[in-house]
Parts: C-alpha cells; structure tokens; sequence
C-alpha cells in the first residue's frame, strides 16, 4: 500500500471544517505522549488537565471567564486576518483599553454612579482603538508593515501600563505596590449565576461576537473584506477602498480587545496591575485561524483555548505540572491546524501499486 | 565625555547588536529566498535555552552552540514542512513558531531560572588588541561577536560572488523560472529556512550564554521581532543589517548610559526607546515604496509549489 498525495478539483468543504478537529485531536495525542514524557500517567494526566477543571458549575463558569476575551478579540481579530490584515497587537490593545477604562474606574473612585461601567468600556473601546489606529495610519500613509508595528506596540502598551500603575495610576494607600485601588462595585461587572465568578462581560463577550458575525457574514463591507483576503487583484478591480478596509481590520482588533481589556480589569481582575493578561492577545490569533476566521468557530476554539489555560493551572497544582505545557499546546494546535489545512486542497489515497485502476 | 566613556558605549552597543547580526542575517538569507520567516523571536528563544542547558551541564561553549543552532534548525524545519510541503500561509505558520517557541523555551527552561552561567571569556587579539583605543574598539571581543563579523563576511560572498548565491537570489525573485531551468526550488529554500533558524538560535545562545549568561523567560524581548523588522531597514542588504544592527545595539543599551548619566527619567519610558525605533524607522524606510519594491525579492512571502502552478 501506498499513500498518494493528489491535488482534488475543488478545495474540500468538508474538510475546511474537520481540519480544526484533526488539529484538536491530534494536540490531545500530543497531549498524552507530553504527559507521559513527562513520567505522569497519561490517563490522569488528560483528567487533571482537561476534565478536573469542568466537572463542575463553577469551573464552567471559569472556563467561559477565560474564554470571553479570547472570543471577542478573535472575533475582531477576524475581521482584518479575512482580508490579510494582520493585527499582532491585541496584547497591546488590551492594555490600553484596561489603562483607558481603569482610568475612568479610578477618577470615579466611591461614585455609585450606574454610568460608570458603561463609561469605562466606552473609554477602554476608544483606547484599544486609538493603539490600533496607529499601525492602520502607518501602514495606509507610510506602507509600513502592520505586522512588525503592531507587535512593537505591544511592547511599549505593556510598558506604559507598567509605568502607570508604578505612577500616576498607584493606589496612593497601597504601600507602594505597583496596583491600582481597588474598584468600587459601581465599576465592577455584576456575577450573573449565583456560585461562579461568571460575570457580565461574559454576555458582552458573546454579544460582540454576534455582532462580528452580523458584521462579517450580513454586511457589505465583510463581503468586501473576504473578497479582499481571497484576491486582492479582484477586489482592486471592483473598486474596493483597500485602505478602507485596512482601517475597518486593525480597528476592529483595536476595539474588541480594548473592550476586552476593561472587561478583565472590572471582572476576574477588579484593579489595575502591572499585568493584565496572561497572553490572550496572542492566544486569540491562535483563536481565530482553529475558528477559521468564522465567529461560530471562534465561540468554540475560545471554548478550547480556554480549557488549555484553565488545565496548565489545574495541572499544575494537582499534578505539578509545569504551566507552561499551556503554550506548547497552543502552538502545536496552530502548527496542526496549518498541516491539517493541507487535506483542503489535497487528498491522500492510498493505492496498491500493482492492479492501480486509474 | 571623554574618549574612555564613548569606547565603552560603543564596545557595548557591539555586544548588544550582535544578536541582531545572527538573526537578522539568517533572516535575511531566507528572505533572500522568498521565505517570509516571522518565527525569529520563537526560534530565538528556544536556542537560547537549549544553549544556556548545553552550557549549564557541559561548560562547553561549543556544545551550547551546536545545540542552540540545531534547536533553531529544528524550529524552522517545523516552518519549512508547513509553508513548503504543505504549502501553509508563511505569516500564520510564522506566528505560530514564534507562540510555540514561546511556551516551548519557557517549558525547558523551567529549572534553570536561577542559575547563573559565568560568561564566556573575551579574546584579545594578540598585538591588534594593544593599538590604543582602537585596538580595544575592534579587537578584544568574545569569540561570538567575531563569529558574527565572519558570518557577515560569509554571508556577503555567499550572495553576491557564488553561483549558489546567485541562484537563491533567483529564486526569490520567480521561483517560476527557476523551477524552469530545473533548481529544485523547495530544496534550496529548505536549506535557506534552515540557516535561517540556525543563526537565530545562535543569536539566542549568544543572549542567554555570554551577553546576559542567566536564563529569564521570554529574554529574547522582542528582539526576533526587531530583526525582522532591522531587514526591512536593510532593505535587503547584509552590510546594511551590520550597520542597522549595531545601531540598535546602542538604542539598546542607551537606556542603562542615560540612567547612568543621572537624567531622571522613569525606566520604562527607556524600555520603550528600541521598540519606538524600530517603528520608526519602518516608517522612514517603507515610506520609499520604489525602494522598498526594487530591493524587497519578489515572491517573498508568497507559496510556491512546483506542482501547483
């Protein structure tokens, strides 16, 4: 027997949609071979990373808590990657929503006001997208690549935010540590199930990816971005704005995690410190290529990913487990998404060498 | 400042390029191929740690480099099965590397987070060294930092003065042609792909071995992505990366001479200063669309497959 490559006459439907699984299962196989490198039993192992932190109520509301950022910024982050827009920076954008918001958060200090919190996810939404506007002017003005400015932004973001809540953001009866007050419950997002710490930006995060798929799936401007990404050339002809839509890409990142981040500081988190992510700005790219760059697929690697982060700390205290085999997941899915993606345009088949039909 | 003050800047702005010199020149071979490579950081990090292991257990500075080049080869050979054989979009398979080397030298490294390796040795040039200033200027550096000028050397030969050189040039300008004139195209870029990750894991291992011989995670900071960003700078051109290197070397390290100047100014402000650069200039160089199209190679970062065409 003999396995064949062969190109197929059209790219698979079927498999456009069953390559995000292979890619799961074949990152859960890896998994196990990990886990027994790694001298743990493979078996509760896979139990301590991927059941234990499910098996109840609370842990599903933790799952769908890590899962609420990475939705929404991968559904944003879909909005460019369709028309080969590539926003790196949503780590950044992040930061600069939580800086933005958690400054309304802070100025607003003891206020029972109920507009608080919509005004610090409006200030958190302006400023993710005013980091974001900075790689869409450079990249429309200048030609400079969006990629390599994005990323260089996340840097300086994390750095900014680093230096305000060393500074100027510090509780100022903190005892000198680099954290913001506390929020008041007025800024913070009400817990919507009794006996979890799921709360409403959770809601909000799944709004907005329903509004990403209203926005990508129902409206022009998405048909104009998917027409972009598939060929540039035909897009130029129909007289599509590119640069339009290199802004309407980085700024929907821009917006979506920015609004991610005041979302984090005024949920799970509840200050400002030096650090407000554990990576979902990067994690989200990931989110959005296992999704196919579909916010229905985007819901549910979300689903995925978040189990990843939520198992490398439940591995880590029940089985001492190094967390960082969380990354190593989240690489290896990509790299198996990319490999799988593969089987779209080409199908193995195996044929006998003698007695071939065809 | 004095004649002493400005040696020691520059003698330090020589050490803090020269991982920019091994990864923006591996880089730039890939590139030159019409590989778009954006796994340096990742492929960097996981150098450095294997080296910083290698250096850790063996004291060989030998066996720390040969594994941090072939744990860089081995990264980019990941790329190379994904953007060649199975022909994967080289930005999406490049971020992945870069996420996946992240977790990956974070994971190794696990326990080795509090060691201190003791550096490696400077090596004076006998005679040259003692030429007053600028024999200390040019000669009396570790033996990475000299492998790094005879890289730029190779490099430079390679490209423009062999036929080998000619024909990788080639086929990053239309790999069409010459897959016509029967170059195996894959091969060749393979092997590109290849060198790339390994002058990126040596840069690592020159990070983690001798310019800061400690193992922190994610140490590469950003500067995989500075490289990358340093070839576009380059446009395309090995002395130009030499010359861009060294340059961010000094933005690098300006942060510690201006705290050490007594100018009051918040630290992270100065942590920001390289990485505002490297958007600047970006924007400088990319503003010349002319410049940048006649240098860029024309198929970077575009799929080729001879059986797809």
């Amino acid at each position: 027997m003999f396995v064949k490559i062969e190109p197929r006459p059209e790219p698979s439907r079927v498999m456009k949609y069953c390559s995000p699984l292979i890619a799961a299962v074949l990152m859960l196989i890896s998994g196990l071979v990990i886990f027994t490198i790694l001298g743990k039993d493979p078996a509760q192992a896979f139990h301590a990373f991927f059941i234990e932190p499910i098996h109840d109520l609370y842990g599903i509301g933790e799952l769908f808590i890590k899962a609420a950022p990475l939705m929404l910024i991968g559904t944003g982050l879909a909005v460019g990657f369709r028309a080969n827009i590539w926003n790196i920076g949503a780590e950044g954008q992040m930061a600069l929503g939580a800086i933005f918001g958690g400054y309304i958060a802070i100025i607003f200090h003891g206020s029972s006001s109920h507009f608080i919190l919509p005004m610090m996810i409006l200030a958190g939404a302006i400023g993710g997208i005013l980091w974001a506007a900075i790689p869409a002017l450079l990249k429309t003005v200048f030609n400079a690549n969006e990629i390599l400015v994005s990323l260089m932004l996340n840097y300086v973001a994390l750095l900014l935010l680093e230096l305000l809540v060393h500074g100027p953001l510090r509780d100022p009866n903190g005892y000198g540590f680099p954290q913001s007050v506390l929020f008041s419950d007025s800024a913070m997002l009400p817990v919507l199930i009794e006996g979890t710490r799921l709360h409403l930006g959770v809601l909000i995060s799944i709004i907005g990816v329903g509004v990403g798929w209203v926005f990508l799936e129902k409206s022009f401007t998405g048909y104009q971005l998917q027409v972009a990404g598939l060929a540039q050339k035909a897009a130029t002809y129909a007289g599509f704005d590119y640069k339009k839509l290199i802004w309407i890409g980085m700024l929907a990142g821009g917006l979506a995690a920015g609004i991610a981040g005041v979302l984090e500081i005024a949920g799970p988190i509840g200050q400002l410190l030096p650090s407000i992510s554990p990576g979902y700005g990067y994690a989200a790219i990931i989110v959005a290529f296992v999704g196919r760059l579909h916010p229905g697929g985007i819901f549910l690697s979300s689903l995925l990913m978040a189990l990843l982060y939520l198992g490398g700390e439940s591995g880590q205290m029940n089985l001492d487990l190094p967390s960082a085999v969380t990354g190593i997941f989240q690489g290896l899915l990509l790299f198996y998404l990319l490999a799988a993606d593969f089987l779209i345009n080409y199908r193995l088949r195996l044929t006998v060498r003698r007695g071939e039909t065809e | 400042m004095d004649v002493a003050i400005v040696l020691k800047i520059l003698i330090a702005a020589v050490a803090a390029g020269t991982p920019f010199v091994y990864a923006a020149l591996g880089e730039l071979v890939a590139e030159k191929s019409g590989v778009l490579n954006l796994g340096v950081e990742g492929m960097m990090l996981v150098g450095a740690i294997t080296g910083f292991i290698a250096m850790a257990k063996t004291g060989s500075l030998l066996l720390a480099v040969a594994s941090g080049m072939t744990a860089g080869m081995l990264m980019a050979a990941i790329f190379g099965v994904l953007t060649l054989t199975l022909m994967a979009n080289q930005v999406a398979s490049g971020l992945a590397l870069t996420i996946f080397g992240i977790g990956l030298s974070a994971f190794l490294g696990l326990n080795y987070t509090s060691i201190a390796l003791p550096g490696i040795p400077e090596l004076p040039i006998p005679l040259l060294s003692d030429i007053p200033v600028l024999g200390k200027l040019f000669f009396s550096y570790d033996i990475l930092v000299y492998g790094s000028l005879a890289l730029f050397l190779l490099v430079s030969w390679f490209l423009y003065k062999t036929r080998a050189g000619l024909i990788l040039r080639g086929i990053g300008e239309t790999p069409k042609s010459a897959h016509a004139l029967g170059y195996n195209v894959i091969r060749i870029r393979y092997l590109a792909v290849l060198f790339g990750g390994a002058m990126a894991g040596l840069g690592g291992v020159y990070l983690s071995v001798a310019y800061t011989p400690v193992w922190v995670e994610g140490m590469v900071a950003g500067r995989g992505w500075v490289s990358l960003a340093l070839v576009v700078f380059a446009t395309w051109r090995p002395l130009r990366v030499l010359f861009g290197a060294y340059l961010f070397g000094a933005i690098t390290i300006a942060q510690f001479h201006v705290q050490g100047l007594g100018i009051d100014i918040p630290s992270q402000l100065l942590s920001m200063l390289p990485y505002l650069a490297t958007i600047l200039v970006l924007v400088v160089i990319s503003r010349d669309l002319t410049a940048i199209r006649l240098n860029s190679p024309a198929s970077l970062g575009i799929t080729y497959h001879p059986e797809n065409q």
